[in-house]
C-alpha cells in the first residue's frame, strides 16, 4: 500500500514549479492576460520541448506515456499560478483521441498534440449546459462515409486558439467524435471573453461542415465520451486545487504580515478558523482527486464514483475560498492589484466545469442506487 | 501510488475474514456476556488485544498494516471491540510502555490486555478543559507519598474504574504552565476519592466529577519523572492512528441513513428521491471518502517512518462535522416525529443526535482542532 507519489512525480512537480516560478510568475500571467491571445508561443514551444504536452500521450505517438496521476501533478502547479496556456484543452483533446481513435488515427494526429505543433480542444457543451451525454445533441447527418455537422458549441476551451476540434456529435447511431479542424469550411470560432482573463474560452459554429470517414474516431461509444469526460474532470479538479491551495496559501501570508489592534491578523480566530476549514476542505478534496487519478489509470470500476466526488468537493471548496480570500484581504482584496481577485475569477470558471457540485453530487448518488 | 498488498499482508486479512466467519457467524448476540467472555479469550489469544504494542510486553508487535487490516476487517463486520479495557489499551498502556518502570509495566500491562478490570482518565477540571496545561489539582510530597487535593471532572467512567491516571500540579511556581505537571496511577478505593456521577443529556451518567482529599500515593506510583506529566500523557494520546475504523463505522452509518431515506417521506415522495436531501448524502459521501483517503495519505507517511503532523486534526474536524451533521438529517427525514422518543426505528436515531458531544467535545474541541491547524500547518500566530 502506498498512497504517496514517486520520486519521479516529486522531481516533475519541483521541475514544473521552478519553470513555471522562473518564466511565468504572476507579474507575467498578469501581461499575458491583457493580449490578445493570452498565453505565450514560445512558453508552449519550450513546454513541448520539455516533454510535457505530452505527458500522457503514448511514447509511440512522441509522448512520454504517463498517466493521470502524473498529471495531476503538473496541473496542481500550473493551477498554482493560473498559467495560461491550452495545455489543459490540448491534453483533454488528445485523450478523447487515445480513447476513441482508432491506432490510424491516434498514429496521424496524437505526435503533432504531443510536440506542441497543434492546439486541440473537446468541443462538447452546448447551448442546453447539460455535461452528460443526454446533453450532445449537435446533428450529424451522414454524408458519404461521413457526416455534416450542424449546430454549436459553447465554452470550448481555448477555441480561440485550437487548430482542431473534438467535437461530440448526435447521429442515428447514436454519440459520436468528429474531428475537425478549424480552418474547415462552416467553422465558425468566436471568443466569448470570460471573467478569468487567463483561461480563453469560444463559442464555435459548425454549418454544414463535412467530415470525412476517416475523421470520425472509430472506437466512439457512449463509454469511451463518458471516460473522457470523467480524465477532463479530473483534470481540472487538479488544475483547481492548486490554485485553492496557492490562494489560501496567499491569504496566510497576507494574515501573517497585515496588523491590526496590535496583532497579525492571523492571530484572530475570525480569521485563522476560516483559513483552517478552507485547508481541510482543499487537503480532502485533494486526497480524494489523488484516489480517483489513480482509479482512472488502473481503469477500476470506482472510477467515475471518485472523480465526481472530487469534483463536487473541489467545486464547493473553491468556490468559499475564492470568495473568502478576497473578504480576509479586506480592502486590498477588493483591489486590480492584489491576486486573490485572480483566483476568485478562477474559481467562478472551474465551478460550473465539466459539471457543478449538484452535477456530480447526483452521479454519486446514482452510483450507489445503481451498485 | 498503489493501494495493492503484499502477499503477505493479503494473508494475513484472508486470517482475519476466517478468524470472523468462524467466531462472528451472521445473526450472532453481540451483547450475549457469554459470546463476549469466549470473544475476549479468542482474540486475547490471537495477540489482537494491545495488537501494536511490543510483544515483550505481551501485545503482537504488529506493522502498522496489518493493524489498518485487522480495524478495517473487525469495524466492517462491526465485531466487538478488541479488549475490554478501552482507555487502558487506548492510552494508558501505552504511556506506562514508553515511561513506566519495569515494576510498573508488569504490575499493569498483562491486566490491561487481559481486561481485568476498567482505567479512567483525569486529566480535566472544572478550570481546565481546552486550556488542560493550566491544571491546579494540587499535589505535594512528603516522604515516599504524594497527597493530592483537588477535583477532576467529566471524568470518564469513573465510578466502573478500578484505577485512574491523574494529572496533578506538583509545582505551582513554574514559568511555561506546561512543567511542574506530574503522572500518577491512583487505585479509586483510596480512601479520601468520592466519585459524583453527571447526568448527561442523553439522560445517562458516563461520567463522573472525582474529588481528592488528603488522598495519598505512593511515590513508586508516579509514571515517569516529578514534572513530566505533560510529555507523559501527550505523546501517549498522539498514538491515535489513520481513522481507519471511524471512517468504516460512518461509512455504515451512511448506509443506514439511505435506508431511512427510503423509507422516510418528504413532500409525499420518499426522502431519498428528493433532490436536496441526495445532494446533502452525497456530500456526506465526499467528506467520508475524504477522511479515508486522508487517513491513508497519513498512513504513507507513517510507513515511510515520517512523523505525522496535523492530519489527524483534519480527520478530527472531518468526523466532528459528520457525526453532528448526520444525526441533523436523520431527524430532519422524520419530519414532525423526529423528536418522538421511540417512534421511529426504536428511537435509535434520537439516541445518536444526542450523543455527539463524546467524539465533537470529548478529544479536543473543533475549536481547539481549528487552532492545531492554523497555528502548525498554516504558521499563522498563537492566540
Ligand atoms: C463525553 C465526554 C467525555 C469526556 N471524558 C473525559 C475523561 O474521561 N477525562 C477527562 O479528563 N476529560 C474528559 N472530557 C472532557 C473534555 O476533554 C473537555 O470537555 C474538553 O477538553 C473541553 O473542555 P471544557 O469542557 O472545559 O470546555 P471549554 O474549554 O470551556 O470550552 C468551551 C467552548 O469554548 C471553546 N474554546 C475554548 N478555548 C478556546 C480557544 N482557545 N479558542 C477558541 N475556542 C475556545 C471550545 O471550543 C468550546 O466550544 C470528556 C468530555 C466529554 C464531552
Amino acid at each position: 500500500m502506498n498512497f504517496g507519489f514517486t520520486e519521479e512525480q516529486d522531481l516533475l512537480r519541483q521541475e514544473v514549479r521552478k519553470f513555471l516560478d522562473a518564466h511565468c510568475p504572476l507579474e507575467e500571467v498578469r501581461k499575458l492576460m491583457e493580449t490578445p491571445e493570452g498565453f505565450s508561443r514560445d512558453l508552449w514551444k519550450q513546454m513541448g520541448e520539455l516533454g510535457w504536452i505530452g505527458l500522457t500521450v503514448a511514447e509511440a505517438h512522441g509522448g512520454a506515456g504517463l498517466g493521470w496521476v502524473d498529471l495531476t501533478v503538473v496541473l496542481e502547479e500550473m493551477g498554482r499560478t493560473l498559467f495560461p496556456s491550452p495545455y489543459l484543452a490540448t491534453t483533454i483533446a488528445a485523450a478523447a483521441i487515445r480513447e476513441a481513435g482508432s491506432a490510424e488515427q491516434q498514429a496521424r494526429w496524437l505526435p503533432q498534440l504531443a510536440d506542441g505543433s497543434k492546439i486541440a480542444s473537446l468541443a462538447h457543451l452546448e447551448p442546453s449546459d447539460r455535461w452528460d451525454l443526454a446533453g450532445v445533441a449537435l446533428d450529424a447527418k451522414p454524408q458519404g462515409g461521413g457526416v455534416t455537422l450542424n449546430g454549436a458549441k459553447v465554452q470550448v476551451l481555448d477555441a480561440p486558439a485550437a487548430d482542431l476540434f473534438v467535437v461530440s456529435y448526435r447521429s442515428a447511431g447514436g454519440v459520436g467524435l468528429a474531428l475537425v479542424e478549424r480552418n474547415a469550411a462552416g467553422v465558425a470560432v468566436e471568443a466569448t471573453p470570460s471573467i478569468d482573463a487567463t483561461r480563453r474560452v469560444g463559442r464555435v459554429r459548425f454549418d454544414g461542415v463535412a467530415v470525412a470517414a476517416d475523421a470520425l474516431l472509430a472506437n466512439a461509444s457512449d463509454a469511451a465520451l463518458g471516460r473522457v469526460l470523467d480524465l477532463a474532470t479530473a483534470a481540472v479538479t487538479a488544475e483547481m486545487l492548486g490554485a485553492a491551495e496557492q490562494d489560501i496559501r496567499i491569504t496566510v501570508q497576507y494574515a501573517k504580515e497585515r496588523e491590526q489592534f496590535g496583532h497579525p491578523i492571523g492571530r484572530f480566530q475570525g480569521v485563522k478558523h476560516p483559513l483552517a476549514e478552507m485547508f481541510v476542505d482543499v487537503e480532502s478534496a485533494k486526497s480524494i482527486l489523488y484516489y480517483a487519478a489513480w482509479a482512472l489509470d488502473e481503469r477500476d470500476a470506482d472510477a467515475p464514483r471518485a472523480v465526481s466526488l472530487a469534483k463536487a468537493y473541489a467545486s464547493e471548496a473553491f468556490a468559499r475560498v475564492g470568495v473568502d480570500a478576497v473578504q480576509l484581504h479586506g480592502g486590498v482584496g477588493f483591489t486590480w492589484e492584489y491576486d486573490p481577485h485572480l483566483y476568485l475569477k478562477r474559481s467562478k470558471w472551474a465551478r460550473p466545469a465539466f459539471g457543478d457540485a449538484d452535477f456530480h453530487y447526483d452521479r454519486v448518488i446514482q452510483f450507489g442506487e445503481a451498485k | 501510488m498503489d493501494f495493492h498488498l503484499t502477499p503477505e499482508e493479503e494473508a494475513f486479512r484472508a486470517e482475519v475474514r476466517a478468524f470472523l466467519d468462524e467466531n462472528l457467524p451472521p445473526g450472532a448476540n453481540t451483547s450475549d456476556p457469554a459470546f463476549l467472555a469466549e470473544w475476549n479469550r479468542k482474540v486475547r489469544a490471537k495477540r489482537w488485544v494491545g495488537f501494536s504494542w511490543p510483544k515483550e510486553v505481551g501485545g503482537g508487535g504488529a506493522t502498522i498494516m496489518q493493524q489498518v487490516i485487522l480495524k478495517e476487517e473487525m469495524s466492517k463486520r462491526k465485531a466487538p471491540a478488541l479488549g475490554t479495557c478501552f482507555m487502558g489499551l487506548a492510552w494508558v498502556g501505552p504511556a506506562i510502555i514508553q515511561y513506566g518502570t519495569e515494576a510498573q509495566k508488569q504490575r499493569f500491562i498483562p491486566d490491561i490486555l487481559d481486561g481485568k478490570y476498567q482505567w479512567c482518565t483525569g486529566y480535566s477540571e472544572p478550570g481546565s478543559g481546552s486550556d488542560l496545561a493550566s491544571l491546579q489539582c494540587k499535589c505535594v510530597r512528603e516522604g515516599d507519598e504524594y497527597v493530592v487535593n483537588g477535583q477532576k471532572i467529566w471524568t470518564s467512567i469513573a465510578m466502573w474504574s478500578k484505577w485512574i491516571i491523574l494529572l496533578v500540579r506538583t509545582d505551582p511556581n513554574v514559568a511555561v504552565k506546561h512543567d511542574g505537571i506530574t503522572c500518577l496511577l491512583v487505585p479509586m478505593d483510596t480512601p479520601g476519592i468520592t466519585v459524583r456521577p453527571i447526568k448527561n443529556m442523553s439522560g445517562g451518567a458516563m461520567f463522573a466529577e472525582v474529588f481528592f482529599d488528603d488522598v495519598r500515593v505512593p511515590v513508586e506510583n508516579r509514571l515517569g519523572e516529578e514534572g513530566q506529566g505533560w510529555q507523559v500523557t501527550i505523546s501517549a494520546l498522539a498514538h491515535e492512528r489513520s481513522s481507519i475504523a471511524e471512517v468504516e463505522g460512518l461509512k455504515r452509518k451512511l448506509e443506514e441513513l439511505k435506508d431511512l431515506a427510503r423509507r422516510s417521506t418528504k413532500n409525499g415522495r420518499p426522502a431519498l428521491e428528493d433532490d436536496g436531501i441526495r445532494r446533502r448524502i452525497a456530500r456526506f459521501e465526499a467528506k467520508i471518502e475524504g477522511m479515508r483517503f486522508n487517513g491513508m495519505r497519513a498512513l504513507t507517511k507513517q510507513l515511510k517512518g515520517e512523523a505525522l503532523g496535523a492530519e489527524t486534526s483534519v480527520n478530527k474536524l472531518l468526523r466532528a462535522e459528520l457525526e453532528v451533521a448526520l444525526g441533523e438529517i436523520a431527524l430532519e427525514m422524520q419530519g414532525s416525529a423526529g423528536h418522538l422518543e421511540k417512534e421511529v426505528d426504536g428511537g435509535r436515531w434520537q439516541k445518536f443526535a444526542l450523543s455527539w458531544p463524546e467524539v465533537v467535545i470529548g478529544g479536543g474541541t473543533p475549536n481547539i482542532q481549528k487552532n492545531i491547524i492554523a497555528e502548525r500547518v498554516l504558521g499563522l500566530p498563537k492566540d
